[in-house]
């Protein structure tokens, strides 16, 4: 099977000159993968970590907490409107080299966050505090009469929180939220930019090294229209797993 | 916290001569709310101080280097004039991009099957495409020159970079528009209808005017996250503010500590030019809720 696409690549190759390398060369197809499994891991802990800033950041953005507000309202405000990839400079660069080495286990020394771990902390933030309006909009489309039941009933404003506004929120803004997390998965490309090995990166590895910038362009559109294509059908899937009959629309 | 506080009743409005300390006896008040907390310009300005007052401090341990508030003002109109540029590159891939979405997002209603299958398929594409992944496509894949007429127009790296900005707002103009026009109400097209309007009177005169409105706060929405894109076409290699500031870094003897306040530099650059237009755009979208 294996050897039949990659004989089939290789006379499409001798044929007519579209030199898709990945299908019948093993190397590159390893980086390629190895560059698809970077986005992947990029993709699902940002979208994690930034559902649970955008949480707790909601949480306390409704506390009793000024000074809290205040520090969830600046985060949010800067973050919204400053560009990502400065963003990640700014961490990767600014910070990074300000924060203290380490020793590793062979004595050298090594940054305490590495590349990759620097992009997911950027983009993590960057997209929760995105998340974070679009919850605080969401607890904000919940009754009043909702909370004051669950008060009633001799709920904590934590618990109230968690077991029903936040069940009730999540259910309101997921359409914001399905949009904001696609655009996180597009976003996680940037991470090039601080040379973490991800899909983008792999991808122009290959085409400068075979010369086929054309062929491996229509890969890298095609690799970002299934990952996007994947996660809307997942996010859709779990929009319909979560609907209660006869609330919201 | 005390009993009084959690009921919302407070014991000093108590009436006179009502003997009771029973919280359910005393007349009802409503507990204090909080006011949302809101980032006023007073606030950059405090923190602008704080910054002037603070960096030369924490640089007086380096008596020899300059500090870096010092490089910064010292750079500030190279950086400032790269700034202009993104913005410059910004405003163009808009109106670009505007008028290609507009044609398209009516391609997308328009009778036609087929028109309106393509149109969809090309927005789709763009619109879930990474903007850098398209920003590659149109660097790598248009030429640096083209011949019309006989004529050679060369076509340098920030033509292409606005050009490849202007793709991904095409499909989002699209999507307003398609979005706009949908939300009007269908006996607004059965009035025209009855009134003798063809389609397209209908569409330009009719729909199209009222959904200008609509179309402002998300067109604006877009029109900040391309100006915060603009500094990607540093990755292509396009001298804007981020390379600008990589070569100043550079100049400036690539000292470490560096980074942080030329990068939060241009990261203040971008805040002061977005932030109004975010808070605009809320105060639109306010303003133009319809129901």
């Amino acid at each position: 099977m294996i050897e039949a696409v990659q004989a089939w690549f290789q006379r499409l190759y001798e044929t007519t000159g579209f030199n898709f390398t990945i299908f019948y060369d093993p190397y590159d197809w390893d980086r390629y993968v190895a560059g698809l499994r970077m986005t992947l891991l990029l993709g699902i802990s940002t979208i994690l970590i930034s559902l649970v800033i955008g949480a707790v950041g909601a949480l306390l953005q409704s506390g009793p907490s000024r000074l809290l507000r205040g520090i969830v309202n600046g985060f949010v405000v800067v973050f919204r409107n400053t560009p990502p990839l400065v963003q990640i400079f700014f961490f990767y660069f600014g910070l990074g080299t300000l924060l203290p080495d380490v020793r590793s286990a062979d004595g050298l020394r090594a940054p305490i966050l590495d590349n990759v771990q620097w992009a997911i902390v950027s983009l993590a933030l960057f997209a929760g505090a995105f998340n974070v309006e679009i919850f605080r909009s969401g607890i904000e489309a919940v009754p009043k009469t909702t909370v004051e039941a669950a008060e009633a009933l001799g709920y904590t404003r934590f618990k109230a929180y968690r077991h029903v506004v936040l069940p009730l929120a999540l259910r309101v803004c997921l359409p914001a939220l399905n949009n904001n997390l696609i655009n996180l998965l597009k976003t996680t490309t940037l991470a090039y930019a601080i040379a973490v090995p991800e899909t983008l990166y792999a991808v122009k590895q290959i085409w400068s090294e075979s010369q086929n910038v054309l062929e491996m362009m229509l890969v890298l559109l095609a690799t970002y229209a299934v990952l996007v294509g994947v996660l809307v059908w997942i996010m859709h899937r779990w929009e319909r797993a979560l609907r209660i009959p006869g609330y919201g629309r | 916290m005390s009993a009084s506080d959690r009921t919302g009743l407070r014991a000093d409005v108590r009436p006179e001569g009502c003997p009771t300390d029973l919280p359910v006896l005393l007349p009802f008040a409503l507990a204090e709310g909080h006011p949302p907390a809101r980032l006023r310009p007073v606030h950059g300005w405090l923190l602008c101080g704080v910054a002037v007052v603070t960096f030369p401090a924490w640089a007086q341990g380096a008596a020899v280097a300059p500090s870096p508030l010092d490089v910064v003002i010292k750079w500030a109109p190279l950086l400032l004039t790269g700034f202009a540029f993104n913005v410059a590159i910004s405003l163009m891939a808009m109106a670009i991009g505007t008028f290609a979405g507009i044609g398209l997002g009516l391609a997308m209603l328009a009778e036609g099957v087929v028109l309106r299958r393509i149109a969809w398929s090309i927005t789709q594409v763009f619109r879930n495409v990474p903007w850098l992944v398209l920003l590659f496509f149109v660097m790598f894949l248009v030429p640096f020159q083209v011949t019309v007429f006989g004529l050679r127009v060369p076509l340098p790296d920030w033509v292409k970079a606005t050009f490849g900005f202007s793709l991904p707002v095409m499909a989002n103009v699209a999507e307003i528009v398609r979005g706009a026009v949908r939300s009007v109400p269908n006996t607004q097209w059965e009035a025209a209808e009855s009134l003798a309007f063809t389609r397209r009177q209908t569409l330009w005169r009719i729909i199209l005017p009222q959904c200008a409105k609509r179309m402002l706060p998300p067109w604006m929405n877009v029109y900040a996250l391309i100006a915060m894109a603009t500094v990607q076409a540093s990755i292509v290699g396009v001298t804007e503010m981020l390379t600008l500031t990589a070569q100043v870094h550079a100049a400036e003897g690539g000292r470490p500590e560096l980074f942080a306040p030329l990068y939060g530099f241009a990261m203040l650059c971008f805040f002061l030019y977005c932030y109004p237009i975010d808070r605009l755009t809320a105060v639109l979208e306010r303003r133009f809720e319809t129901r």
